[in-house]
């Protein structure tokens, strides 16, 4: 018997083709996210040189920190705002685009092409529109409305936050939802349909409910990439006007990269971990959920 | 037929927020600044003026360059790291291969942004900021690979063992099975992976303001905001001029390929 019999050559192989992204996640996301809990028990000045171990002082601190509960407060409507709307707008083109109508892949096109186009750039020429004499208040005067200036006022830079990042990427969760849709299988209609039940009736008893797995998981896809939503803030607000739109990632940019508080900026990075696994386990555990219930 | 004028009605005018604001921005880049809040959907006198305008202000041909090639390395990176890892996980059996999975699914938990703050330290001991290392190596190797090891690993476990047991009944090895035969197979979902991921790196916005401080460094997303008057202000046309040079070749690209864009993606989201 050779040494090398095939079974242990293939665990060989199956090591090293696991060692790059193993070595990756250690040394790009595991030890990383360990300096992160290690740094947030440390006051750590960049600009000052200091650093020092504070224990649960940072933890304090970011308890009593009013403007981390209003970046809280902030991402939450955001998050809501940007799942609401993406979700009903996704469905509802999904819906239409799934009627048998000639030239639905051209309007598929049209509402997919913000996708691939890039995400500065799509936010710049937002900038410019939502200006106070832009062209979306030009269009709102041409019904007659006096549009607001967008991005200077507390509620209205909001939804042009989310507006901006609904239109930009809804193609995705339209796609999900198409395919979903057309994984509907028709003869329940058509049963439906001899039973007498009209097409709103149709859509909630027989397209919610089979598509319910897609919206479970659209949700929160979109809830968790509502989280990383940096560039569009950086660009059209700021965080501004005031902190009205300064989301957690916002916030912890500013900490970390700006005043330089190092060690106050991983404080807000462990809060944020603890958000992003939180909805990321109980997506999985939903998942599971539905697969069972599906079979 | 009523019906059908409706939805075409409601079809087009749903498009506009979706189609207008490029429009706005090819339009607007050709417009002089006088111009660039009239209501007009043309401008008046095209001028392509703004665009030689972009070059002069910032390295711009330097920073296309930069921002496509570090999406290129990534994508091509992303893919290889991720093809073997999938496919040993999906299809090779060694001892604790669980564990090691569970390991690098941790990644999903953590998003990159969670860790910059040491990341952005480690490349500073090693002197590597305002370099592009960070942008590449992070992504090939950290979080942002996970997902794409998630989606190759569930095409792999997928696919009918009966072809690589005729490989290996040829006298292919491990290697040869995954290369020759796997591979090949593997390829809409590495097709989904590489668009996912080269619109991940092209996007990028966090890392790149945060490594890079000069402008001959800088990628296209932190250069756009860059077109700015002497008292800060925005030069729209300009602006919108570099933006849409950034943004029309992938969408021509796009227009050319979209079948394989959306299905890809779709059947990713799904099975993924």
């Amino acid at each position: 018997m050779t040494f090398w019999t095939y079974r242990r050559r293939d665990n060989l192989v199956g090591y090293l083709f696991v060692a790059p992204a193993l070595l990756g996640s250690l040394a790009f996301v595991l030890v990383p996210l360990g300096l992160v809990g290690w740094y947030s028990l440390n006051e750590w000045n960049v600009l000052g040189g200091t650093f020092e171990f504070i224990g649960a002082e940072n933890y304090q601190r970011l308890l009593a920190d009013e403007k981390l509960r209003s970046a809280l407060v902030a991402t939450a409507w955001f998050a809501a705002g940007l799942v609401v709307l993406n979700l009903s707008l996704a469905l509802l083109l999904a819906v239409l685009l799934n009627q048998k109508l000639r030239g639905t892949t051209i309007f598929r096109t049209l509402f997919f092409s913000p996708v691939l186009v890039s995400l500065v750039a799509w936010t710049l020429v937002w900038q410019l529109m939502l200006q106070p004499e832009g062209s979306v208040n030009g269009l709102l005067g041409f019904l007659g409305v006096d549009g607001p200036n967008w991005l200077r006022g507390d509620t209205t830079a909001m939804i042009s936050v989310i507006v901006v990042q609904v239109i930009k990427n809804v193609g995705l969760n339209m796609v999900l939802f198409l395919a979903a849709l057309q994984g509907v299988p028709a003869p329940l209609y058509e049963a439906a349909k001899i039973d007498g039940a009209g097409p709103w009736t149709r859509f909630r008893r027989i397209t919610i409910p089979l598509i319910s797995p897609t919206i479970l998981l659209t949700s929160i896809i979109t809830i968790v990439g509502s989280l990383q939503v940096f560039a569009q803030i950086a660009v059209l607000t700021q965080g501004g006007p005031g902190t009205s739109t300064t989301v957690l990632i916002y916030y912890l940019y500013q900490q970390a990269f700006q005043f330089h508080h190092f060690g106050y900026g991983a404080t807000i990075s462990v809060l944020l971990f603890v958000i992003v696994a939180a909805l990321t386990l109980m997506q999985w555990r939903m998942r599971r959920k539905w697969v069972l219930h599906e079979t | 037929m009523k019906r059908k004028v409706a939805l075409y009605g409601l079809l087009c005018l749903l498009c506009v927020p979706f189609v207008f604001p490029t429009w706005w921005m090819v339009t607007s880049s050709m417009k002089p600044i006088s111009e660039i809040f009239s209501e007009s959907l043309l401008p008046s006198e095209p001028t392509f003026a703004t665009y030689s305008q972009v070059f002069r202000m910032q390295p711009f041909g330097q920073q296309y360059w930069n921002s496509l090639y570090i999406a290129v390395v990534v994508t091509l990176g992303t893919m290889a790291v991720a093809a073997l890892a999938g496919y040993a996980f999906a299809r090779i059996r060694f001892p604790g291969q669980n564990v090691l999975f569970v390991v690098v699914l941790t990644g999903l938990l953590i998003p990159s942004e969670v860790t910059i703050v040491p990341l952005f330290q480690l490349f500073q001991s090693l002197g590597l900021t305002n370099t592009h290392w960070p942008l590449i190596i992070v992504p090939i190797f950290g979080a942002p690979c996970v997902l794409a090891i998630f989606i190759m690993r569930q095409f792999f476990i997928a696919l009918p063992p009966e072809l690589e047991e005729a490989a290996r009944m040829d006298g292919l090895g491990r290697a040869g099975i995954f290369y020759r035969v796997a591979l090949p197979l593997a390829r809409p979902a590495l097709g989904a992976v590489a668009i996912f991921t080269f619109l991940h790196s092209w996007n990028l916005y966090l890392e790149p303001i945060v490594y890079l401080s000069t402008p001959d460094m800088f990628t296209l997303p932190q250069a756009l905001t860059q077109f700015v008057d002497n008292y800060g202000g925005p030069m729209w046309n300009v602006q919108l001029a570099a933006a849409t040079m950034t943004a029309v070749p992938i969408l021509v690209v796009f227009v050319l390929a979209q079948r394989q864009f959306i299905e890809g993606l779709a059947h990713t989201g799904v099975k993924g």
